[in-house]
C-alpha cells in the first residue's frame, strides 16, 4: 500500500495546472481520493457535520452492499439460461455463463456514465462527483438481462446528462439517476424491457450454453397483469431465494437483505424509509386484498406475496434510501416511504400496463420530497410559535 | 421600398426569429411546441398557420389600435383572432384534410397561443400596420422553426422517417438491433428537446444568460 501511494504521489505533478498531462487532472484526482482519504476533509467540528466520513465512502459501503444482489444476479442470469435450454450445468458454469452476460453491461455503464462525469469535471475545472459509482452498479441490476448494451449506453447518457448534470451533479439532483436511466428503457424501447421475451439470455457465451430461439418466460408479475382469469401464480420460495426470472439484480430477497443489513449496520441508509416502504406495500396489499376486483389477479395476489416479487425489495433498500432524493427529516421519511410503498402496489393492481410500480412510485416520490420536508419543518415552526405565544401571554 | 425595410423594420423581422426567439427565449407557445411536433408535416402547417393568423391579426389590431377602447381590447383581439383562427381551420379542412385530423384541436387553441396575444398587446397596439405585419411574421417565423426543430429530430429518432419518408427503417439495422424511441414520440422528449435548443441558444448569445 505504501508503494502505491508514493507511487501516486511521484505522479501527482503531472497532473497539476501546467503539468504535461493537465487534461487528466479530474481523471487522477478521482481516483485519488477513491483510493485514499482526500487530504481535506471536514473535521469533527460543527453541529452541521453529521459525520467525518466523506461521500466517496459512503458510496463504497453502498456498493460493496451491492454485491450480494450482483452475484445472485449473475447466478441466477446462467440457472434461467440452463434452464431455459434444458441442459445440466455445474455451478461454476452457470455463474461464469452469468457473470460473463452482466459484466459487459457493467462495463457499459461504468464507462459511458464515468465518462461523461470526468468529462463535465473536466470542463468545468471541478472534482469528480462520486455519485455514478453507485448508479453505475445499480443501472446493470435493474434492467433484464437481454437488454442491448447500445440502449442501456444511451439511457445512462440521457439520465447522467439530464437528470443529472443540469441539476449540477450528485447531490443536486431531483432524481434519482438509476431509476432514470430505467424509466427512459422502459418508455423508449417497451419491446425491451417488460413482456416475456427479455427475462432469460437466449444465446450461448463462449461456448457455454445453448442458443435458445423462441423461449418466453415471464416475470411472476407479469404473468399476473396479463392474467383474465384472476388467476395468480402460486408463492414458491424459489421467490425468496430468487430463482425467478426478472431485472439481473432484483429477484433475491435473501441476497438483498444481506445488503439491506450492512446498510442499516453502517447507518448509510435510513430504516425509517425501509420499513414504512414494506409498510406501506403491505396496507395497500391487505387493502386490494380485501376489497379488490376478484378479476384481478394483481388485486388477488397475497399482500406478503407482492412484497417478495418484482423490483419492490430492491426499490425499498437500494433506490428510496438514497439520501439526496429522499426526505430528510425523519418525519418526512416515515411519509416518504409509505407513499412509496402503498404507491408502488396501487400501481401494479390498478395499471395493468406497469406490472412494475416501483420504479414509477420512488420517481414520484422523488418529486414531493422536497415538498414534505418542507411542511414538516414549516409545521414544527408554527408549532414552536404557537408555544411561545401561549407562553408570553 | 427603402423606407420599408429600414433598418428597424429588418430587425423587427429577424430578431424574434434569432436572438428574441418566442419559443426559447419568451417561452411562449410552449404546449403547442409540445404537441404537434412527432411528426413534421403537422410541425410545418402549424407554423405556417400560426405566421399566417399572427401576420394577419397584427395588422388588423394595428389598423383598428387608435379605435379599439382600453378597457375592452382584450375582447376585440380575441374576435379578430378567432376569425382569423377559423378561417384557417375551413381552409385546412377543405384543402389539407389529413393534417387537419392530426392537428385536430391545437389549430382551434391557437386562439389560445400565448404568441399571438402577446404580440397584440405588445407591438400592435402601438406601431403602424407594415411593421405589426412584419412582427407577426417574425414571430410565426421564429415559432416554425422551433417547431421544425424539435419535430426534424423527434420524427428522426422515433419513427425512423422525415415528412414520413422512411430513413432508419431498413432490415440492415433492425438486424444489427436498432429500435426507435419510443419515448421520442411522447411529449416528456419534446420537452427535453426545446430545453436543449434553449440551452444551445444560452450558450452561444452570453447576453440571453440570466445570474
Amino acid at each position: 500500500m505504501k508503494a502505491l501511494r508514493n507511487y501516486l504521489d511521484k505522479i501527482k505533478p503531472h497532473f497539476e495546472e501546467g503539468g504535461k498531462l493537465q487534461a487528466f487532472r479530474s481523471v487522477f484526482d478521482g481516483f485519488e481520493t477513491f483510493l485514499y482519504v482526500p487530504n481535506a476533509t471536514s473535521r469533527k467540528l460543527g453541529t452541521h457535520i453529521h459525520d467525518a466520513i466523506d461521500s466517496k465512502r459512503i458510496m463504497s459501503i453502498v456498493v460493496i452492499a451491492l454485491i450480494p444482489a450482483l452475484l445472485f444476479g449473475m447466478y441466477n442470469v446462467g440457472y434461467q439460461h440452463f434452464k431455459a435450454a434444458g441442459i445440466e450445468g455445474s455451478f461454476m458454469e452457470l455463474f461464469m455463463y452469468g457473470f460473463l452476460a452482466v459484466l459487459p453491461k457493467i462495463i457499459v455503464s461504468y464507462g459511458v456514465g464515468l465518462g461523461i462525469e470526468f468529462m463535465v469535471a473536466q470542463w468545468k475545472k471541478e472534482e469528480i462527483q462520486e455519485g455514478f459509482l453507485v448508479s453505475g452498479m445499480l443501472i446493470p441490476l435493474i434492467v433484464p438481462v437481454d437488454c442491448p448494451l447500445w440502449m442501456l449506453a444511451v439511457a445512462t447518457a440521457f439520465s447522467v446528462i439530464f437528470c443529472k448534470e443540469v441539476f449540477g451533479g450528485t447531490g443536486m439532483n431531483i432524481f434519482n439517476p438509476a431509476l432514470v436511466t430505467r424509466a427512459f428503457l422502459f418508455f423508449a424501447y417497451p419491446i425491451k424491457m417488460s413482456g416475456d421475451q427479455v427475462w432469460v439470455a437466449g444465446k450461448s457465451i463462449l461456448g457455454m450454453g445453448a442458443d435458445v430461439d423462441g423461449f418466453t418466460a415471464a416475470t411472476a408479475l407479469g404473468q399476473a397483469s396479463t392474467s383474465t382469469t384472476g388467476a395468480y401464480p402460486e408463492f414458491s420460495w424459489d421467490m425468496v431465494t430468487g430463482l425467478i426470472p426478472g431485472s439481473i439484480g432484483e429477484t433475491s430477497l435473501i441476497a438483498i437483505g444481506i445488503g439491506a443489513i450492512l446498510l442499516l449496520w453502517t447507518g448509510v441508509a435510513s430504516w425509517r424509509i425501509m420499513l414504512t416502504v414494506v409498510l406501506g406495500g403491505a396496507v395497500a396489499g391487505c387493502l386490494f386484498n380485501t376489497f379488490g376486483s376478484e378479476a384481478n389477479a394483481m388485486a388477488q395476489m397475497p399482500w406478503w406475496q407482492h412484497l417478495c416479487l418484482g423490483g419492490f425489495a430492491f426499490g425499498a433498500v437500494f433506490m428510496a434510501t438514497d439520501p439526496v432524493t429522499a426526505a430528510r427529516t425523519n418525519t418526512g421519511k416515515y411519509i416518504y416511504g409509505l407513499l412509496i410503498g402503498f404507491m408502488a402496489i396501487v400501481i401494479r393492481v390498478l395499471n395493468p400496463g406497469y406490472p412494475e410500480g416501483m420504479m414509477l412510485a420512488i420517481l414520484l416520490m422523488n418529486i414531493f420530497a422536497p415538498l414534505i420536508d418542507y411542511y414538516v419543518v414549516e409545521s414544527n415552526i408554527s408549532r414552536r410559535a404557537k408555544r411561545l405565544s401561549t407562553q408570553s401571554k | 421600398m427603402g423606407q420599408l425595410f429600414s433598418a428597424k423594420n429588418k430587425d423587427v423581422l429577424a430578431s424574434p426569429i434569432g436572438i428574441n426567439n418566442p419559443v426559447t427565449v419568451q417561452v411562449l407557445g410552449i404546449c403547442s411546441a409540445l404537441a404537434v411536433t412527432a411528426k413534421l408535416e403537422p410541425a410545418v402547417v402549424m407554423g405556417l398557420s400560426v405566421t399566417i393568423i399572427t401576420a394577419f391579426s397584427n395588422v388588423v389590431i394595428s389598423l383598428i389600435r387608435k379605435t379599439i377602447p382600453n378597457r375592452i381590447r382584450i375582447i376585440v383581439q380575441l374576435v379578430v383572432v378567432a376569425a382569423l383562427v377559423t378561417i384557417v381551420s375551413e381552409l385546412l379542412k377543405a384543402f389539407a384534410y389529413d393534417v387537419s385530423v392530426q392537428l385536430s384541436v391545437y389549430i382551434g387553441l391557437i386562439i389560445t397561443n400565448c404568441i399571438l396575444m402577446g404580440r397584440l398587446e405588445a407591438f400592435a397596439m402601438s406601431n403602424g400596420p407594415w411593421e405589426s405585419c412584419l412582427d407577426g411574421i417574425g414571430n410565426g417565423l421564429g415559432y416554425a422553426k422551433i417547431l421544425v426543430l424539435v419535430a426534424f429530430f423527434r420524427e428522426l429518432l422515433g419513427s425512423g422517417s422525415l415528412f414520413g419518408f422512411n430513413i432508419l427503417n431498413y432490415d440492415a439495422l433492425k438486424e444489427m438491433g436498432y429500435m426507435n424511441n419510443g419515448l421520442m414520440l411522447m411529449p416528456p422528449m419534446a420537452l427535453i428537446i426545446v430545453a436543449c435548443l434553449i440551452w444551445y441558444q444560452r450558450a452561444k448569445h452570453k447576453e440571453l444568460q440570466e445570474d
